[in-house]
Parts: structure tokens; sequence; C-alpha cells
């Protein structure tokens, strides 16, 4: 069986979730198995139209103690959980969730774990997983050689598959659930913002604006596109614009549909993050600018002048769209 | 206080990236080698700040390899550091090396242990969780800040669009990013410390690896940039739409 684990926040099933869904879908078929869900505490949505993802079945584990994040009670419920219910490969997205709890699942478990993967497991001759290494600049093929495995892919590397007719149930699953050390005691979300790693279109600022009161063109743009906004990392170091939007091999790794860079030279260690987006475009006044290599579409030009013309060209596609 | 910083050697953010062998080994031909960026700026750092705020603080530095990463595990004791243990024996894979480390921070009881969040080259992202599974410990992982009074870390973490903070006693395993220190340089008193700080080398405990990579590859090269005049965004909006149906 494979096993799916629901992520969720603020009450919401999240979008990496539904790629992890898809993915585990996917595998399922190609293994000639099932494929469940597994959600620890309590959503508003309707779990049944997880099936529109082909998940058949989802077991819930609602315990009050898991109604707070604690990664060491996570790990060990799940662990339990996916023993208990059979699971033979279990799929996590590499989010921040996910990255909090596959270690832990693996070790507890003996199964071996790849993190990162981007693509469906070749199983012609065991079982290898494809993931991203060296932050983006290579990929490796991975096998795994334990009876239970486990899978963490890569936000954004994997499309969702909707449109099944089916509605997925849900199974009460009996776990004993310990309650933690861990208290969180405040959570500060950048409100209005769009999550960088979730995001279909990152805009991404570098010196070439030359300094933080000159975000406003590059904002206006993000906003037309409905993107999240980057940074280069001398961007982030002079607190130009919050370290979390530091991308690069040393910041966030993003693979978005669509990356516009804006003044930013393009030094390998910010390649490295962004190189796996589907598509970039590069706005820079140096036609030497080593970003252009990577590219595939380029202005070469004042981004002072050309950023809001892009704004109102962009404006003016949707209204006539 | 005892503080276990995990060290990892990779190569320089800027070493090529090539494969030897049939694509199955990593082409380490020129490549310089330095303590993987996560580790050194922020885990290792924040312990020095803790030990200089608390001299009484203990720092022991880990890492899992041969003899050839004892120039990096040298230059980690150059920051800081009173002493470092080098489990001898290749790393396998994540599980093999977190078991490793577990196997001496059970002996060792540490109270905190810091990790980098992830290595810059297999970027697996999972020594930190899977070491404090196999202790059962806490784990805070994608932490930006790091704080302790008496027994009590508070500890602000990444999660999905925002931050969360967090307090729990120790001992806990922490994953360090960018927020938790900044980066320094080494200094010559440094340097020559740490010439004479003790590294013990330690015989491995039998663990088995769960995974192996098969071979490497490298990404298809990117077919040209399609440079468009700044007096014609309306081109590169046309071609988002209709060529790469990005927009």
């Amino acid at each position: 069986m494979v096993l799916v684990y629901i992520d969720h926040q603020d009450n919401q099933i999240k979008k990496s979730t539904l790629e992890a869904v898809s993915y585990g879908a996917a595998l399922a078929k190609q293994l000639g198995t099932d494929v469940h869900g597994l959600l620890l505490g309590a959503v508003n949505d309707d779990l049944a139209t997880l099936g529109a993802y082909e998940l058949k079945n989802v077991y819930q584990i609602n315990d009050a103690v898991l109604a707070h994040f604690d990664a060491q009670v996570f790990v060990k419920t799940i662990a339990a959980a996916a023993t208990k219910v059979g699971a033979t490969t279990i799929v996590f997205s590499h989010n921040q969730t996910g990255k909090a709890l596959c270690a832990g699942v693996s070790a507890l478990l003996k199964a071996g774990l790849v993190t990162g993967a981007i693509a469906l497991p070749n199983t012609s001759a065991g079982f290898v997983v494809k993931k991203s290494v060296f932050s983006g600049k290579a990929f490796a093929n991975v096998s795994i050689q334990t009876a239970v495995k486990i899978i963490a892919i890569s936000p954004n590397s994997y499309k969702v598959v909707g449109g099944a007719s089916a509605a997925a149930t849900t199974t009460p699953l009996d776990i004993t659930v310990t309650a933690g050390h861990v208290k969180i005691t405040a959570v500060h979300k950048t409100s209005g913002e769009i999550s960088l790693t979730e995001a279909d279109i990152v805009v991404s600022g570098g010196r070439g604006l030359k300094g933080p009161e000159n975000w406003g063109i590059l904002l206006d743009l993000a906003k037309e596109l409905g993107a999240a906004t980057a940074c280069s990392r001398p961007v982030g170091d002079a607190h130009w614009r919050p370290h979390h939007e530091h991308v690069g091999q040393t910041g966030v790794q993003v693979a978005p549909n669509l990356y516009i860079a804006i003044g930013i030279s393009g030094a390998i260690q910010h390649l490295a993050g962004v190189n796996r987006s589907k598509t970039i475009v590069v706005i820079n006044k140096d036609p030497e600018a080593p970003f252009f290599k990577a590219a595939d579409y380029g202005i070469v030009g004042d981004a002072f002048e050309v950023l809001p013309k892009l704004t109102d060209a962009i404006k003016k596609m949707k209204a006539s769209a | 206080m005892k503080i276990l910083v995990c060290i990892s050697k990779t190569p320089d953010t800027t070493a090529k990236i090539a494969f030897t062998d049939g694509a199955k080994k990593f082409d380490e031909s020129g490549v310089q080698w330095i303590i993987n960026p996560y580790d050194e700026w922020y885990a290792l750092v924040r312990a020095i700040e803790l030990k200089e705020k608390d001299p009484a603080n203990i720092i022991h530095l880990i890492t899992v390899g041969g003899a050839d990463a004892e120039p990096i595990i040298r230059k980690a004791l150059a920051l800081g550091g009173d002493e470092a243990i080098r489990i001898n024996t290749d790393s396998a894979d994540s599980f093999s090396i977190a078991a490793q480390i577990a196997a001496v921070a059970n002996t060792e009881k540490y109270d905190l242990i810091f990790t980098g969040k992830e290595t810059i080259d297999y970027n697996g992202a999972s020594i930190g969780g899977m070491l404090a599974a196999l202790i059962d410990a806490p784990y805070i992982p994608l932490a930006t800040s790091f704080n302790i009074e008496g027994t009590t870390a508070t500890i602000t973490r990444e999660i999905e669009g925002g931050e969360e903070v967090v307090t729990v006693n120790n001992p806990v395993v922490v994953s360090c990013q960018k927020g938790v220190a900044e980066q320094r340089i080494p200094n010559m008193r440094g340097i020559m410390a740490a010439r004479t700080k003790p590294l013990k080398v330690v015989e491995p405990a039998a663990v088995a690896a769960l995974t192996s990579i098969e071979s490497f590859e490298l990404p298809a090269p990117k077919a040209g940039v399609k440079l468009i005049s700044p007096d014609n965004v309306e081109e590169l909006v046309r071609l988002l739409h209709e060529e790469a149906k990005a927009i």
C-alpha cells in the first residue's frame, strides 16, 4: 500500500499535499496497489474530495495532542500508523513539514528514504528514485534497498492530477499518542504573501535595484502576476528584503513555472537555487550578466524603465484575454 | 551544558560538478573542500556564541568520514569548539551517518545537538531528523534563531508562509539555517589553537545503509536565451503567454 501524508495548515490541506497525493496515486498504479492518505489531527476541508486525486481512503488519527505540531510526536505516530496499516511506500511532500518528519520516520522504521525526489521511481529493476543534488546542479538516481520505502517529493516538481469522479472514504485509526515536549508560543505569518516554495511564479530582485526603496516596481509586477517575491543573497544580507526571501544555494531552492530575475547577475550559487524553474526570464542592463546563459528569455535593459512597462503590458494582456 | 555540532565536508559552492566512473562517482579532481556552509555559518557559530556567553559550556564537533575529512574538522576547530570526534568510516547514506552519530550521542549525552539544515552536496536534510528519532529527542528543524535560559530553549523555526516560536527543554536536536548566527572568519590564534585540540578517531558501529546512489546525471543544457528589445515588452508577454504558457 502507498500511504501519503496529508499535510495541512490552518485547517486546510496544502497544495503540496495534492502534489504528493497525485504522485502517490500514480505510484500505486505503477506498483499495482492502493493509495491511502494519513491525516494527523483534523481539517475543515471535505476529505472525500481527495478522491478527485484518486485517493481511495484517508486514515485519520484525531487525537487532541496532534492539534499542535511536534515533530517527535508526529514521527512516532506516523511510524506506528504506517506499520499498523501495512504501508510499503510512504510519500511526503518535502516542504517544511515533510522536512521535519520524513527523516525521523525513516530512522524509526529503518525504511530507506529519498528526499527531494523529482520523478516517479524506476521500478523495472529494483526501486530507483531520481532526486536533485548539488543544490540543483545535478541529479542522482538513488536505489532504496529496504522493504518499506519513503519518498519525499520536491514541491512543484510533480503536477497535480485531479478530476477523477470518486469520493475518498475516511477511516479513523486508533493509535496511542503520547504528548511531547515542544510548546508553540507564537506564530508569525508573513500575511498576504504567497509561499515561495509553492508559488507558480516568482519575481526576484538583486543589487541592480540599488536599494530597498526601489522595490515598489517589483512588488507591482509580482502583484499583477500573483507571484511570490524573492531576492539574491547580497540583497538578503543587506537586509533590503527579509532573509526568508533569499533564493540560492544557501537560501531557498525554488522550482516555479516562471522565474523572473531582475537586476541579478546570476552567480553560480544563485543559479543553483533556481535552475529547476521551467521558464526563466532575466532582465538586466549588463548584457554580459552570466544569468542570460541560464535564461529562456532576456531583456537587456534598465529595470526601472522595463518593469513598469512590463506590468502594464501584462495588465493589458489580461484585460483582453 | 554539552553541545554537539555535526560537521560535514562538502565541495566548495563554486566547484565544477562533474562525474566519473560511468557517472557513478562525483569527480573530486581539482575540487576545493569546505565545511558545509549551514554547519559552519549557523550551527557551529551559534554553539561558539553560547560558549562565549558561558565558558562552562563544552562543544564537541563530530564528523563521519575517512582521514581526508581531518583538514575540514581542524578548520572547524579553528573557529571554535573544545574537541572533535571523527567516526572512521566512509559516509554511505544519511541513515548510516545519523546512526553512527547516534551511537556516540547515546553515550555522551549531549544537551544540545546542532546540525546545518542540509548539506549542499546531497541536499538530504535528513541527519537531524534521523538522529533525533534514534536518540528519542525533540527535533526542531529549520531554526532561524536559538536562545537558551537554564535548560529551556526558545527557538524560532521556519514554517510555510511564516515562522513559529517554540520552547523546549533540552536535550533537543536543532537544524540551523540563516538567522541563527552570522558567518565568522577564523583568526590566527584560533588556527594555532586548533592544532593542539584533541581530535578523537573512533571506530564505526555496525550499521547498514538503507539506500545507495546508482548514478548521477547533469541537467540538459538550455537551448539559449531569446533576447527581446526593452522597447517591446509586449513581445515578452506574448511569448510567455503563447510559447512558454507560463502566464
